[in-house]
């Protein structure tokens, strides 16, 4: 590491991995730590298999299945041979290549982005890779974290290295307060409305600012998690106390001496003042609203209080092609405003919302109300068996019983829609989750992003409400 | 990995913006364990009618579009999910090629190892491009680093010089990185020493419900 240049915390956990240079942009990077699931590593191992290739190192990985895993009864199998099939080979091929595996029967199972961080697999200055997009959720810990495809994953697990690029910086500032009732998704949603879907293509976004300091680590990893919807290759945030006090006992953390060691390391992985940036954002916390997506890209978001946009006001003609379609797609008639959207289906859940935090939040709304009559189906999906237990010990699940709500195992479930919980063509779903693509929810669904607090009120009231003004508080 | 030069063929317009990996492949037949045939799924939403019958009217299926092994595209594409199975169904639908304004970060790289050449033009370029694609043949030369339109205009191309040397050679990446063995195990040596907690033993848990 060169002492004089002023080194971004990008720059430094890039240079801490990097094992051979490839080319002018490229090097050979070491992982850290993999994490496997079933949908994206069948095709790794057997391409492994057939080329006759080991594991380098079969304790930086773990397996966990999530994507697909049935949310209801669990003593029934998987519906679907195809899903079962998955499990069952992400099983046999963690014994065989001697790669640690949570099943489906451990209280550890859960969504693979929610338990690494969990466990304590998740650490500082790391560098973590996985077959899923939102692993950028772990650059809540200021580790360089990103999703790869199904090649990479033979290739991690072969040589433990990675041929990346390095990417461009971004820092997005966020300072001030956050109003009653916002939250890191809306933080999120924000910043993904004012820079587009694809505004941080080909960088890795670093958040500061008082705002993402005041997070909680289970806040920040909402906004992280995001990262990768503004089309950045991964988020950061740099280490604290915050941090340290997240990790600290958790089993796979450091123990003992090692801790302090640890900790001290860790504290180096901050941007130095004098770093420069390719691209600077700025945002006021006070000025973010409660958000709700209207469209089919995550960047399709309005405040509470907005309206559906109109494709007739818009000059560019792409742009109001892409808002017609959307639209149509979406069932709503421009100017709608957002609180007349009435909804059929209220998920909370997966890997953006599913933390105790979110039940927390979303209970607190809940509590001594009922879903209105109009909601077809209203579930709540913990991220982890270790959220569940902990939600169970303290009431939240008989708060969402008693108002209706489907309280299921962890899971990826209905922000994929891999496995039984589908929403039904044509129907509109409050979701708590990352995406509301085109048939991501089930083909022909509808999916308005919010984060748990709007979600659960949208639930009690039938249709979006502003949280803000929630009786009792939010 | 099928190595990639030159490739003179036809492309076909998809001018949107944000074409994500579901758009692409959708998240219903992420259940496969193949990594082929899986072109019959891809752009399902717009290849295929509401009933499930190929839509004659897709322009996918219209010559001289249905014998493309170009796609000219918007921003962003191939945003959202890391599934290399976006790549694999392109690559099955018979392209070599993708010309875009931008691509997903994922998806990009997801091409390159599987010899997808994917290649960055700008916003007015792409779209003259565009709007000529229904005219002839685009030639793209991945050596020289430039497309040519079916007008015989030239638009050259960035790219990154080891991933350009990758493709052209038809690298395997897995068997070049292994070359460099030495090099891993002693950054693995010098990990160790600095920072133990990471080779820390032993490293697996239990379910505490046990």
């Amino acid at each position: 590491m060169q002492a004089s240049a002023p080194n971004t915390l990008y720059d430094k956990i890039w240079q801490a991995h990097v094992v051979a240079a490839r080319g002018d942009a490229c090097a050979l990077l070491y992982i850290d730590r993999h994490l496997a699931h079933e949908v994206s590593t069948p095709q790794a191992f057997e391409a492994l298999r057939l080329a006759g290739r080991g594991v380098r190192r079969p304790e930086a990985s773990i397996g966990v299945p999530d994507h697909n895993v049935p949310t209801g009864d669990r003593s029934v199998p998987p519906a679907g041979a195809a899903s079962a099939r998955q499990i069952r080979l992400l099983e046999e091929n963690c014994a065989e290549f001697a790669i640690e595996h949570i099943p489906l029967s451990d209280l550890r199972q859960g969504i693979v982005h929610i338990i690494g961080p969990e466990l304590g697999l998740t650490q500082p200055g790391m560098t973590i890779v996985c077959g899923d997009s939102h692993t950028s959720t772990h650059g809540a810990f200021g580790a360089l974290a990103f999703g790869i495809g199904t090649t990479e994953v033979e290739h991690v697990l072969a040589t433990q290295t990675l041929v990346v690029r390095k990417a461009k910086s971004m820092r997005i500032s966020i300072d001030g307060e956050l109003p009653r009732g916002v939250t890191a998704k809306d933080m999120a949603l924000s910043i993904i409305s004012t820079i587009g879907a694809g505004g941080g293509v080909g960088h890795v976004i670093e958040y500061a600012g008082s705002a993402v300091r005041a997070l909680s680590m289970e806040g920040r990893m909402t906004l992280s998690n995001m990262s990768v919807e503004a089309g950045a290759r991964a988020g950061l945030i740099a280490p604290d106390e915050t941090t340290f006090a997240y990790l600290k006992g958790r089993p796979k953390a450091p123990q003992g001496e090692q801790w302090e060691a640890a900790v001290q390391y860790w504290k180096g992985f901050a941007s130095d003042d004098a770093a420069r940036f390719d691209a600077e954002i700025t945002l006021e916390a006070a000025a973010i609203q409660p958000l709700v997506t209207w469209g089919t890209s995550p960047e399709d978001a309005v405040p509470i209080t907005g309206k559906v946009p109109d494709p007739k006001g818009i000059s560019d003609p792409r742009k109001s092609r892409a808002v017609e379609r959307a639209l149509d797609y979406m069932g709503l008639a421009p100017d709608t405003p957002i609180t007349d959207i009435y909804l059929d289906q209220i998920f909370i859940g997966s890997c953006t919302n599913s933390r105790i935090e979110d039940l927390r939040a979303a209970s607190k709304i809940v509590k001594g109300r009922h879903v209105a009559k109009s909601i077809k189906r209203a579930m709540v999906v913990p991220g982890s068996g270790q959220v569940k237990r902990q939600a169970e010990e303290e009431g939240l699940d008989r708060i969402f019983i008693d108002a209706g709500f489907e309280w299921r195992q962890p899971g990826c479930s209905m922000c994929v829609a891999l496995n039984e919980d589908k929403v039904p063509p044509g129907e509109r779903c409050a979701s708590t989750s990352n995406r509301n693509f085109v048939g991501r929810q089930g083909p022909g669904s509808r999916t308005h992003l919010v984060s748990p607090a709007m979600a659960a009120a949208a639930a009690i009231r039938g249709h979006f409400v502003d949280v803000r003004n929630w009786p009792n508080g939010s | 990995m099928e190595k990639f030069k030159t490739l003179n063929a036809i492309a076909v317009p998809l001018p949107r913006d944000n074409v994500d990996t579901d758009i692409i492949y959708p998240g219903k037949y992420l259940t496969t364990i193949a990594r082929t045939g899986l072109g019959e799924m891809a752009f399902e939403t717009i290849r295929y009618r509401a009933d499930g019958s190929p839509d004659p009217n897709c322009i996918f299926r219209q010559p001289p579009f249905d014998r493309a092994e170009i796609l000219l595209t918007g921003h962003n594409f191939g945003c959202g999910s890391s599934r290399e199975h976006a790549v694999w169904a392109i690559r099955d639908l018979g392209f070599r090629c993708i010309i875009a304004k931008s691509f997903g970060d994922t998806f990009y790289f997801n091409c390159l190892t599987n010899g997808l050449l994917a290649i960055t033009l700008g916003e007015d370029e792409v779209d003259r491009l565009v709007s000529s694609a229904g005219d002839g043949k685009i030639l793209v030369d991945l050596e020289n680093q430039r497309v040519q339109g079916p007008d015989g205009e030239i638009y050259p191309f960035e790219m990154d010089g080891f991933q350009r040397d990758c493709l052209l050679k038809g690298l395997d990446a897995i068997d070049l990185t292994l070359q460099d063995e030495d090099l891993i195990a002693a950054f693995e040596a010098q990990q160790r020493a600095e920072q133990p907690w990471l080779y820390a033993s032993p490293s697996r848990t239990t379910d505490p419900s046990q």
